[in-house]
């Protein structure tokens, strides 16, 4: 396999743009993403995206977005599983690239989720869950997440409070990100009082309907030198790991064993410990999965997660910085674009280049991007050189 | 919903049939074509007795189209006596008095109707024991 | 000799009170419960219907006959609420009891009187010899027109009996029915609520058929009203059944167990079986029991049923119809009943 390093990230401004369309979100936000890296032309391409299908009435958006980018009749893929499409995008341009199959991978994800209304955004992103045996009977993703919330409460006595801390940290870094969604700062009570969707959770406890792409350009670590705009950031550590997709079907709901495996791993292949991550973007598409991922990947231990979000650990000046970008909460959760967004996140906490939320000596970052209730988790490590 | 879709369920949600395999003993609902505890692939018709534990529960106030008539609505998890766990709504209660821990049983009930020209949908809730 | 083997009940958990819709409409809630002798109705959440009903009834029905489903030979359901128009209730009712595939069955329709006409087939299906075990139910989710006189009793239930010839807890004696062509009450298809005659729906229709059948089972079998135990009216009302009842020559103790309208309303087709699950729950080992139903078009079945010894070891194996009726309900108000039943207008 030959290292691989990231030498362009793009992401438009996140939310409703109700003046554009999947093909005018996602070209933008790669056309950035080749313009950072000074690429003039790309190889293959990689789309990660939930649902194009039920949100807009459009599937096969590899064909379709690399003739928009003006790249002809390259190969282009879009991948999916669920919201961590992106994340699966990104390991497949990787992939790609370390096999020696092509030198310049465009890896983006995409969601323009607002052409359809609320409950028509609740049942396609419901999708992600068992169809048959949890959709069916009525399970939403607010309710999942609040299923595995109930059950952390009860058996860790994690609090009210402490998911709203979680929210209010989000939101904090989130209006230090110009391109986020929802760059509002909140309180404690703004998320406990905020309307309710699933008990416990709040709307303050759900991660938004957004419009918004991303895109990274992958390339051979060896011809980095031909593209040097910035500092070079390389792709160390890859984990992906499954779990099943119905929640009730696990032995724990208080715990996220892809995560914690897709963690193990990618950590194994970088060679790095914990300690050694400066920071980590998560999959907080509720605030109970910021505290359950913090605790799988091994940040804390089980049951920590709540009282350390609330000891302020997880801030930007904290033990380890969590989702310096706002996370899904602040920044927007267009689902297919998450975890090229991350990525996006990462490599310019690396770079040095994020700005009022850069956090200092920032070398080694990691981000974790997760599909469902958990039933697919991508883990990677990125390191500046 | 078209109607193979929802057919095709009913012994699972009509009869609480599941699959039990013949190597371990593991009960499958849905059923499978494969243990994933010991890979065999014999199962037997097992069906569920239909009570068990709440596990964990949300009550769901924001509802997908199916379903936007019916909020708010109680969700959980029960673990079934048979050892298999099991998402259902859970009816008949109200929605403050719901407890983990608390004993359930399974009762036929609509799930959901297409529209109003569509099939009606049935299958199991979940309803407190008194 | 052909009887029940096993019977149950089964009634939703929410009400409403008279005074509850009289709010609403402006009407003299006093005035209604006297002239209806009614004062709550039952009402089926909206997870509930005619299909579900009669599935709870008859697996409470199966766990008193001591047989599993696949033994039923036959599934009838008589409900005047069938949740399709076309496509059979008891299609979805057998396959959820496990009868399917070697099973006759059919839904009928005769207003309130199709669930004793689904249990007189269920009988005739078992005495013909051409099944050894049959299900007939009688199921109703009805619907009464918003501030029509009907809103305040139009309820929900289901009552189901296993037909057998063995291991039986009531010997059926003799059906008769009593029918005429009497246009009291109706639905049109494709219309929501149905309408009524009026006072006409009382002497030429509930009372003659009523009366009529009655009086012709009893002279068949060469009975009196102190012959009987226990004698179940259809009950459109509390005071419809009582009067009947009274007239015939019946006292209020016989009619008692099995008038349960003034706290149920009327379950339509469900309505004398529910009165019969209920008198079965208390009889003793001998009791004679009169069931008279009425079907608004309009007929009335008739039943003689002998209790037997085997009552006693089933009564109590589920639970009784009254424990369905006082132990196990909520009250709603106006807006959650008219959004329970759909008569709020929606988009699609």
């Amino acid at each position: 396999m030959r290292d691989v390093a990231v030498i362009g990230v793009g992401m438009n401004k996140w939310g409703e743009l109700w003046d554009m369309s999947i093909r005018d979100i996602f070209t933008e936000a790669a056309l950035k993403a080749i313009d950072d890296s000074g690429v003039d032309h790309i190889d293959a391409m990689y789309i990660g995206c939930m649902s194009s299908g039920l949100f807009v009435g459009q599937e096969h958006l590899g064909s379709l977005m690399a003739d928009y980018l003006g790249q002809g009749n390259i190969p282009a893929s879009r991948v999916e599983s669920a919201c961590c499409s992106g994340g699966l995008a990104f390991r497949s341009a990787y992939m790609d690239v370390a096999s020696g199959m092509n030198d310049i991978v465009l890896a983006g994800g995409v969601e323009k989720m607002t052409d359809v209304g609320g409950d028509g955004a609740t049942y396609a992103l419901a999708t992600a869950a068992d169809g048959e045996y949890e959709v069916y009977n009525g399970a939403t993703f607010p309710g999942l997440y609040a299923l595995m919330a109930r059950a952390h409460m009860e058996r860790y006595g994690t609090t009210r409070k402490q998911l709203a801390e979680v929210a209010v940290k989000n939101h904090d870094n989130g209006s230090k990100n110009p391109l986020a969604q929802f760059p509002f700062k909140t309180t404690v009570d703004g998320v406990i009082n905020a309307v309710m969707v699933a008990d416990p959770l709040t709307l303050m406890d759900c991660s938004p309907i957004t419009d918004g792409a991303a895109a990274v350009i992958l390339c051979p670590a060896d011809m980095i030198g031909k593209y040097k705009n910035h500092p070079a950031v390389k792709i160390i550590g890859s984990g992906h790991a499954t779990d099943s997709i119905a929640l009730h079907s696990r032995d724990d709901f208080t715990s996220l064993k892809a995560t914690e495996i897709a963690g193990k791993k990618a950590l194994q292949m970088a060679g790095k410990k914990l300690s050694d991550i400066n920071l980590c973007e998560v999959h907080d598409c509720f605030t109970i999965a910021e505290i359950v991922v913090t605790e799988s990947l091994g940040f804390f231990e089980p049951g920590q997660g709540g009282p350390a979000a609330e000891a302020g650990d997880t801030r930007i000046d904290g033990k380890i910085p969590i989702n310096t970008s706002g996370g899904l909460k602040s920044k927007g959760h267009p689902v297919g674009a998450t975890g090229i967004a991350q990525i996006y996140e990462v490599v310019s906490q690396l770079r040095g280049e994020s700005g009022e939320r850069q956090i200092k000596n920032a070398k080694v970052g990691m981000a974790q991007n997760m599909g469902g209730s958990g039933g697919s988790t991508l883990v990677h490590i990125l390191e500046v050189i | 919903m078209f109607p193979s879709r929802y057919w095709r369920e009913i012994p699972h949600r009509y009869r609480l049939e599941a699959g039990k395999c013949t190597g371990c003993g593991f009960v499958a609902f849905p059923r499978r074509l494969v243990c994933p505890q010991c890979g065999q692939r014999e199962f037997e018709t097992f069906k569920l007795k239909g009570e068990g534990e709440l596990l964990t529960y949300t009550v769901i106030h924001v509802g997908p189209s199916a379903f936007v008539d019916d909020t708010p609505y109680a969700l959980g998890i029960v673990k079934m006596d048979d050892g298999v766990n099991i998402t259902a709504q859970i009816s008949d209660i109200g929605l403050d008095n719901i407890e983990v821990g608390g004993r359930y049983k399974i009762e036929f009930r609509k799930i959901q109707s297409d529209g109003h020209s569509g099939i009606h949908a049935y299958g199991y809730k979940f309803i407190p024991i008194r | 000799m052909i009887g029940i083997t096993g019977y149950g009940a089964y009634i939703p958990r929410y009400r409403i009170k008279v005074e509850e819709i009289a709010k609403v409409w402006g009407t003299d809630a006093p005035s209604y419960k006297r002239g209806l002798q009614l004062w709550e109705k039952s009402v089926p959440g909206p997870d509930q219907d005619t299909i579900t009903m009669s599935v709870e009834a008859g697996k409470n029905a199966l766990i008193r006959a001591g047989i599993s489903g696949e033994k039923l030979g036959a599934v009838y359901i008589g409900s005047e609420s069938h949740p399709y128009a076309v496509k059979p209730s008891g299609t979805v009712v057998g396959e959820a009891l496990g009868a399917t595939p070697d099973c006759r069955c059919a839904d009928f329709e005769f207003a309130c009187k199709a669930g004793t006409e689904a249990i007189t087939c269920a009988m005739a299906q078992v005495a013909a010899g051409n099944v050894k075990y049959a299900l007939g139910v009688g199921a109703d989710t009805s619907q009464g027109a918003p501030g029509d006189a009907l809103e305040y009793s139009a309820s929900a239930g289901a009552a189901a009996f296993v037909v057998g010839q063995d291991n039986l807890i009531a010997e059926c004696e003799l059906t008769y029915t009593y029918m005429t062509d009497t246009p009291d009450f109706w639905r049109r298809e494709h219309e929501f609520y149905p309408q009524h005659g009026s006072r006409f729906t009382g002497e030429p229709a509930y009372f003659k058929h009523t009366f009529g059948c009655a009086k012709g089972i009893m002279e068949k079998a060469g009975m009196k009203p102190e012959d009987f135990a226990y004698a179940i009216f259809h009950q459109p009302n509390g005071k419809f059944p009582m009067r009947a009842g009274l007239k015939l020559g019946f006292t209020k103790e016989q009619i008692e167990p099995g008038w349960l309208t003034p706290r149920l309303g009327n379950t339509y087709s469900g309505a004398s079986p529910i009165g019969l699950t209920s008198t079965l729950d208390i009889a003793k080992p001998g009791d004679k029991i009169l069931v008279v139903s009425y079907g608004s078009g309009a007929g009335s079945d008739g039943f003689i049923f002998k209790v037997t010894d085997r009552i006693n070891e089933v009564r109590n194996m589920v639970k009784h119809t009254v424990w369905y009726l006082d132990e196990n309900k909520v009250y709603l108000d106006y807006g959650t009943y008219a959004k329970f039943r759909g008569k709020i207008r929606k988009n699609d």
